[in-house]
Formats: C-alpha cells, sequence, structure tokens
C-alpha cells in the first residue's frame, strides 16, 4: 500500500494546497468594496494566502438571492456541476430553486484543473463543503442581527436565515446586512461541516441541471463553437505518431475545390506534434474534399512496422525478465515463498489497445487577440494541457486562455488537449480564427489508446493447498511516463519511477503474508503511440488479471470464489483502512460482496451453459477506494460459443452519495463500458497505428446487447469517493469467470473472443 | 441552388448538391443541434427527419432535401417528439448528451410509426443510434414513457 499511498498525497497535496489559496474565497465579493476579481486573481496566482479578501470564486449570493455557483470540473456526462453545487447548498443552507452553475475558463484563481481519475466529488468535497459552511456562518451571523438574535439561536434553511417564527431571506441579508467578514485559511479548514444527519439536499434526488439542454439540441459542445472569420482545418496525420517527416506536399488537385484555402505544415517547436500538416478551407465540407485531393509524402517515422503482436511479444518478454521494472508493493518475502512452495499456478493475462471514441470527436477554435491565444474546446485537464501548447507556442501560460464547453464524452480522451496545438500554430500562421475539426477516422488515428498489456501472476501454495503468495508483473505503456512525469511514483526499491495510472489495482485489499508487484514500462509501446488513460485506467486492466486469477486460485483449492475471496479480505493489517477515505477496509469489499452475493442468489441451479461470475474491485486508487462487487450471469452457446451477459449486478460503496440518480446513471454507463470492453469493442496496432478507426469495424456496445442490470449502492456516510470509472473494473473479470463456470474455458485475453 | 424547408421556414444553400445535409445543417444554418459522429452512417448523432423520416444527414446529400421538409431537433413540434423530450427528462436520460439529438430524432420517427413500440421493436428502431456514454437503459425506459403518455 505504501507506494500508491503517498504517490495519491502528493497529488492531493497539490490538489489541497491549491484550494487553501481558494479557500479565502467567500461569496459575496461583488457586494464588497476592496477587492476586484482581478486581484483576487493575482493573489492566488502569486500564491498569497494570507491576505484576507473576499472575491466570489466558488459562489455568489445576489441581492435577489440567486445563488451562482462556479464549477472548474468539466462536464462530460457526470452532472459534475449538479453534484458539486449539491454540496455547496446544502452546506450554505441554499434553496435549490435559486441555485444556477456555471462552467469557468481556464484562470489561475481556480486552482489546478482537472476532471478525471473519478477524483471530483472526492477532491472537492471537504473544501466546498468549507466554503458552504463559512457562507452559512456569515449569513446566520448578519441575518441574526436583522432579526435581533443571537446567531446561535438561528438555522439557515431553503435562503432563509430562521429563528423561531421570524426569519429573514439571504436575498435580504446580502441586501441589507453586514456581511463583510472573511475567513483565513486555516480557519476555512477549520471550519465545521453538518453532520449527515442534518443533510437536506445531499443524498436526495434532484433533475441533474444540464439535462434539459441535452434534451432540447442546445447545449453547446466545443465542435459548436464558433467565431467571425474562422477557417475550417482538416488534419493530415502522420504514418507514425513519433519521427514522421514530410518529405512533400502536393496540393494541385484541390485548387479548384471551391473554398480551398490553403495546406499548411504545422511546426511545432516543443516537438509534440510532427509530422503534421492541416488542410485549411473556408468550410468543412471543402475541407473534407481538399483533404482527399491533397497528396502528402512521408518519411515515416522508426515505429511504422510495429504491430499490436510486436507490442505483446515485448511484454511477455519483460514480464518474464525479473530484473525489468519497479517495485510497487513488496510485502513479506515472494521468492522464500515460491521456494518452499508445495505447488505452484502461473497465469498471463491480456489486454489488447482500446479507443476512447467520444462521440464528439477532437476539435479546437482557436483565436488570437493582442496576442493572446484563446482556445475553445471541451478539456478535462486544462492545468496539464496549458504548459504543453504554452511550450509550442512559446508563450507564458498566462497569454492562453482555454474557454470551456460541454464535452461530448471525454473518458479520459480530454484529459489530454494536444489536438488544441495545431490548431494555435495553425491560426497565428492564417493570422484568423482557424476550427480544426477531425473526421472520425483522424480522431481515432490520433487517440491516445489504451494500451496493450501484459500481466504474469505466479501463485505459491503450502503443502495444505494454503495460499502463501503471489507475485504480479504488468507491462503497458504509462500514459503518465508521457503525458504527466510529475505523477510518476517512486518505487518502493528505491529504484526509479513508476505510472501509478498503469499499476493501481495491483495493490488490493487481499491479505497476502507474501505480496510483490513490479510495474514495467513497455518502452516499445510508448515509442509507438501515446498511451492514453481510458476510463477505469490501470485498474481497468490491471483487475482484469487479479480477478480471474483470484478465480483459478479458487478453482485449484476447490473452493468457492466467494468464500476464497473473503477469507483474504479479513481486513487484517494494512488492509483495516483508515480514515476517512477507507475507513473500514476490506471489511467493506467483503460486506459488498456478501450483498452482492445475497441479492444475485449466489450458486442458485442455472440452466446447461450458463454461469455467474463473480469480482471485486476497490476503484481508482487505493486511498479513495470505491467498493465494488460485481456478479455476472452469462450463457454460452456450446455450438457457436456466442456469449450472452444475461444480467449484471453490482452493489456499491462509494461512501456518501451526493446525487444518487446520477451516480446510478454513471454506474449503469460504466458497467456497460465494463461490458464492451470485454466483449464488443477493442482494435490492434497494425502498421504503427490502430487498425480499426470508425464503426465499421470499431464495434461498442449497442442497445441489443444490453444485459438486464440491478446496481445498487450501500447506504454510508463514510467520506464520498468516486464513481465515474469504479463500475468498469469488475464486470470483464466476472464476465471470464462466469465463461469458466458456464463452459469450463479459461479466458486470459481482453477482448474475449472464443 | 437549392431550396427546402427546414423546421417550417424555407431556406436555399449554394452549397454543392454533393454537400452532406448535416454540414449545411450545422454551419449554413446554424442549427447545432444536430451533432456529427462518425460521418458514415453508423453511429445517428446526425438523424433529422426528412418529411417526417429519420435519416442520416452526415451522408445524405443536401441536394436530397429539394423541395421537401427537414426537421432538426430544435424544430421538433410533433407530439411525439414533444412527448420524447419530456421523458427524456423524466428519466434523465442524457449523460454527456451528444448522442441524445439523434436519439431522439430516432425515437420519434419510431413513435410515429409505432405508437406503442414493444422492446424488440425498440430494439430494432433504437440499434443504430450509438451512445458512447451507454445510456441505454433510460433511452428504452423513456420512449416507453413517452408512448404511455402518448397514450393517455
Ligand atoms: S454522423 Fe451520421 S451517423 Fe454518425
Ligand atoms: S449521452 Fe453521451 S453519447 Fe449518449
Amino acid at each position: 500500500m505504501g507506494m500508491q499511498q503517498r504517490k495519491m498525497v502528493v497529488n492531493r497535496r497539490t490538489f489541497l494546497a491549491t484550494s487553501v489559496s481558494a479557500g479565502l474565497v467567500m461569496g459575496f465579493g461583488t457586494l464588497l468594496p476592496g477587492c476586484s476579481r482581478e486581484e483576487a486573481a493575482s493573489d492566488l496566482a502569486a500564491g498569497d494566502v494570507s491576505r484576507v479578501f473576499s472575491p466570489a470564486v466558488w459562489f455568489e449570493i445576489d441581492g435577489s438571492g440567486n445563488v451562482l455557483i462556479n464549477i472548474a470540473k468539466a462536464e462530460m456526462g457526470q452532472h459534475v456541476g449538479t453534484a458539486l453545487a449539491r454540496i455547496v447548498a446544502d452546506e450554505l443552507g441554499a434553496d435549490w430553486g435559486s441555485v444556477t452553475i456555471k462552467h469557468v475558463d481556464t484562470d489561475p484563481k481556480w486552482g489546478y484543473m482537472v476532471t478525471g481519475g473519478s477524483w471530483s466529488v472526492w477532491s472537492s468535497f471537504a473544501m466546498l463543503s468549507q466554503a458552504g459552511a463559512a457562507g452559512r456562518t456569515v449569513l446566520l451571523d448578519a441575518g441574526a442581527k436583522l432579526l435581533g438574535v443571537n446567531a446561535s439561536d438561528c438555522t439557515a434553511e431553503a435562503g432563509q436565515v430562521i429563528a423561531g417564527d421570524q426569519q429573514v431571506s439571504f436575498a435580504d441579508i446580502v441586501a441589507k446586512g453586514d456581511i463583510s467578514r472573511s475567513f483565513s485559511a486555516e480557519e476555512l479548514a477549520a471550519m465545521p461541516v453538518k453532520p449527515a444527519a442534518a443533510r437536506r439536499l445531499i443524498g436526495k434526488d434532484v433533475d441533474a441541471l444540464d439535462i434539459p439542454e441535452k434534451t432540447q439540441g442546445t447545449a453547446v459542445y466545443g465542435l459548436d463553437a464558433e467565431l467571425p472569420g474562422m477557417v475550417y482545418a482538416h488534419p493530415m496525420i502522420p504514418p507514425t505518431r513519433y519521427g514522421s517527416t514530410i518529405l512533400s506536399i502536393d496540393d494541385s488537385a484541390a485548387k479548384d475545390i471551391p473554398g480551398y484555402l490553403q495546406t499548411l505544415t504545422i511546426k511545432d517547436p516543443s516537438d509534440l506534434i510532427q509530422g503534421w500538416a492541416v488542410v485549411v478551407a473556408e468550410n468543412f465540407p471543402a475541407a473534407m474534399k481538399a483533404a482527399a485531393a491533397v497528396t502528402v509524402e512521408w518519411e515515416a517515422g522508426p515505429t511504422a512496422g510495429v504491430s499490436e503482436a510486436d507490442l505483446f511479444a515485448e511484454g511477455a518478454r519483460l514480464v518474464a525478465d525479473s530484473a525489468s521494472g519497479v517495485l510497487f508493493v513488496d510485502d513479506g518475502d515472494v521468492a522464500a515463498a515460491r521456494e518452499s512452495a508445495a505447488s505452484t499456478h502461473t497465469a498471463t493475462y491480456r489486454t489488447g489497445s482500446a479507443l476512447h471514441f467520444t462521440l464528439e470527436p477532437q476539435n479546437a477554435l482557436v483565436e488570437w487577440v493582442d496576442g493572446k491565444c484563446h482556445i475553445h474546446a471541451g478539456n478535462q485537464w486544462q492545468s496539464l494541457i496549458l504548459s504543453f501548447i504554452a511550450a509550442a507556442l512559446e508563450i507564458p501560460e498566462t497569454d492562453i486562455v482555454i474557454h470551456q464547453y460541454y464535452l461530448g464524452g471525454g473518458f479520459g480522451r480530454r484529459l489530454f488537449g494536444d489536438q488544441m496545438i495545431p490548431a494555435a500554430l495553425a491560426a497565428r500562421e492564417m493570422g484568423r480564427p482557424v476550427k480544426l475539426v477531425f473526421p472520425r477516422a483522424e480522431d481515432s488515428r490520433f487517440d491516445c489508446v489504451r494500451s496493450p498489456s501484459v500481466c504474469k501472476l505466479d501463485a505459491s501454495f503450502d503443502a495444505d493447498g494454503g495460499l502463501t503468495g503471489i507475485e504480479h508483473a504488468a507491462a503497458a505503456g504509462w500514459p503518465s511516463l508521457s503525458m504527466a512525469p510529475g505523477f510518476l511514483g517512486d518505487a518502493v526499491d528505491g529504484n526509479g519511477k513508476y505510472d501509478g495510472f498503469s499499476i493501481s489495482g495491483a495493490d488490493h485489499w487481499y491479505t497476502l503474508s507474501n505480496h510483490r508487484v513490479r510495474a514495467i514500462n513497455n518502452d516499445l509501446a510508448q515509442r509507438t503511440f501515446l498511451p492514453g488513460w481510458l476510463r477505469s485506467v490501470g485498474p481497468g486492466w490491471i483487475g482484469w488479471g487479479v480477478e480471474c486469477f483470484m478465480d483459478e486460485l479458487a478453482a485449484i483449492v476447490g473452493a468457492d470464489p466467494i468464500d476464497f475471496r473473503l477469507e483474504l479480505l479479513d481486513a487484517a493489517g494494512k488492509n483495516a483502512g483508515s480514515s476517512p477515505n477507507s475507513v473500514g477496509g476490506a471489511s467493506r469489499l467483503a460486506a459488498v460482496l456478501r450483498d452482492v452475493s445475497g441479492r444475485a442468489d449466489w450458486g442458485r441451479l442455472l440452466p446447461e451453459g450458463e454461469a455467474y461470475g463473480v469480482a471485486v474491485a476497490h476503484g481508482q486508487e487505493r486511498n479513495m477506494p470505491t467498493w465494488i462487487a460485481c456478479i455476472a450471469h452469462v450463457k454460452v452457446d456450446a455450438e457457436t460459443k456466442a456469449i450472452t451477459v444475461k444480467k449484471l449486478w453490482q452493489s456499491i460503496d462509494c461512501g456518501t452519495v451526493i446525487h444518487p440518480d446520477g451516480a446510478m446513471a454513471q454506474a449503469e454507463g460504466a458497467a456497460l463500458w465494463g461490458v464492451s470492453l470485454a466483449l464488443h469493442e477493442g482494435t490492434t496496432i497494425e502498421q504503427g497505428q490502430v487498425s480499426d478507426t470508425n464503426l465499421d469495424s470499431y464495434t461498442p456496445l449497442r442497445m441489443a446487447d444490453v444485459p438486464e442490470m440491478d446496481i445498487q449502492f450501500m447506504d454510508s456516510t463514510e467520506f464520498p469517493t468516486g464513481l465515474g470509472e469504479p463500475p468498469v473494473i469488475a464486470v470483464a473479470p466476472a464476465i471470464g469467470n462466469a465463461i469458466f463456470a458456464a463452459s469450463g474455458i479459461r479466458v486470459r485475453d481482453l477482448p474475449i473472443r472464443l | 441552388m437549392i431550396e427546402f424547408e427546414v423546421n417550417g421556414k424555407s431556406v436555399t444553400t449554394n452549397s454543392d448538391p454533393e454537400t452532406p445535409l448535416l454540414w449545411v445543417i450545422r454551419d449554413e444554418l446554424k442549427l447545432k443541434g444536430t451533432k456529427f459522429g462518425c460521418g458514415i452512417a453508423m453511429c445517428g448523432a446526425c438523424t433529422v427527419h426528412l418529411d417526417g423520416t429519420a435519416i442520416r444527414s452526415c451522408t445524405a446529400p443536401v441536394s436530397i432535401a429539394a423541395g421537401r421538409s427537414v426537421t432538426t431537433i430544435e424544430g421538433l413540434a410533433s407530439d411525439a417528439g414533444q412527448a420524447l423530450q419530456k421523458a427524456w427528462v423524466a428519466e434523465q436520460v442524457p449523460q454527456c448528451g451528444y448522442c441524445q439529438s439523434g436519439q431522439i430524432m430516432q425515437a420519434a420517427d419510431l413513435l410515429s410509426t409505432n405508437p406503442q413500440p414493444n422492446d424488440d421493436d425498440i430494439t430494432q428502431a433504437m440499434n443504430g443510434n450509438l451512445c458512447r456514454c451507454m445510456a441505454y437503459a433510460r433511452i428504452r425506459k423513456a420512449i416507453k414513457t413517452a408512448a404511455i403518455a402518448g397514450e393517455a
């Protein structure tokens, strides 16, 4: 557990430092003298947390009682604005009907901007609760004065400060009251928040604020953004991600296409965008037509011949080489356990390349105004991409603004905004706004795919069939190595770095006296393509190996797969958990496992060719666990080997559920992602590129293959963790284990093909 | 010049007749509710009605609309359409929302010809519409909700 936890603490410190600077903020700035938003922003940018000021950063209340809550997280289907606003509004005692939200553009005052890792609620909960509680304190004091009573006799509810039979509205307090008070970072951090029993909004259902626009066709996505005078650009993507150079461009056949303007070679001084050209035209159909007519000749980079088979072979070589990689977990003495083992079992699990395939293809509209670069595009990790854009444009980050839009799907693709760079370079060269739009095939070819992976698991047993140790080696391309090296963690053996996003999940909650995990970078993958963070990230493929292997071990010792797991989930030692995130530890994982077992009636007699399979998961990170158990009911046709998932059960404990219906929607979508990645979608790298680029051959789950779903959340008032990704993780291994139980066929490759 | 009707208003375009209807709707007429997903008629994000029938506007040349009537999500005024949009909110269907204009237009076509579809009818009508967020269970449920509302 050590390293993973340490790494996340570092990350959290970043968040906390940020929230400390933003934490000064109280909501009444526009009505207070002395500090403008700009000043507030510059103080925050300068990291000045000592000055007390009151700009409206997280929320503001106007003289009519309208509460505006600013959302610095990307909206990509999770209704995050609704959830975060509920946290603030509950603490504040606001009337939900008076709440509106705004998704904000990049500005240093928002602190570190990232929407991923299933972190949003987890990382915002304390900060937003405290901001809301601070607001309530001020409103109570000011309201009490107006009412002529003691603040201690007042409560704040539904936008009113109430004392006995008297009350005064937030609107009147803001208009007439004394609200000129601010809080230091320390005061905010110490601000007591409501006990769970006093919550009025958290845990109650409400319509998501973004849904009406999304049914009327009025929600504005990045692709919908327009600016006067803009032209369209179509990407010309080189044969390899890295090292390709353009030998010649012949656009003579495009010249008489009406609307065609020119073909630009993209020169990126930061060398992130290599070997690119864009075809520019007055409108997008003309750009597409011209792109088909323009001939670009490339000298392909060195990975032009690399195939999925090569990547797997390299992964297999790496996991077999005990000198490769760095240690992520090193408990007990695995080697000794193996030496003294009465028997052993080894299995290798693999997962293939998978695309993000956000339904809204990548795009960016860029306008230069007075030397500043304005980028219009939906993005998940503005604070990351800003530094890359700044390097490519050779301007300071402060001269770049990313204007946020709805994201037509994120799933981790939009954690990287690399498409903004060619758009910005082209706009600067054209001297007018450029809208770069990726047609689907180009979107797929430029995707940061989920890397192919290889995991080798070795188990040792004593003479009584007791499990004495597991050694686990996992090799893949590492997203953070290329895109966010600052997020790499330090190996427990001090021998280098690992990408937590490519090994998390291997540090599971089963008690093993001897357990070692080796995290290995597949350098060939790293050089061939840009490995990406795909919804459920590391645990999404690590969990495939871990949980299928557990099933194999249970079968070897002749134990029921659930009993086998429960025995190891004893919450002993490091698996006891700690407050607040993982309080209860493995006992909570055992609890969801028992719950799902009961609800699915585990062990019931099923027709020939049908079976249940089980798997568990602990979410994205060991120190923000979302406890999940999943049972899949699967049918395998004896003749055709066709696999049908008939039903999925999940029991989920993510602590306090803020927005239950939104949480359920996330869990439903994530569970189906699990099915899709297990059975329906997948591609391969061939000749250095993804081989499936559109829906004619890349085939995500459709309505016809949706299984029945029974998903339930455990009642909990514990600290909220994450939800957008965790319900993906256990689905594939539950299906794989069910296939084994139904057919006797042990599948070890994802996607599953019988 | 091609003349046709969009959401009850007559419009003209000077675009090449081969230009996909989608881009005329989005970029010339500025109706951005109709989305671009795959460009090969396999995701349904670009679904509009041509004389009341759902088509994929990404592969339909604008010439096909000449003298005919196109309805987009912005102009979906039919009873079934209204019932669907209400049901979409009631069942809290959209996640990212990007596919939903197309889903609703496709479902409106279904209900206009089959006001009380069963599960198989729904699957058959909707299987061509990809929802990458996989909000399928709610899409199905909302169609049933709208069908019941239409019956009342
Ligand atoms: S964009 Fe037309 S069907 Fe996908
Ligand atoms: S709601 Fe996102 S694609 Fe359907």
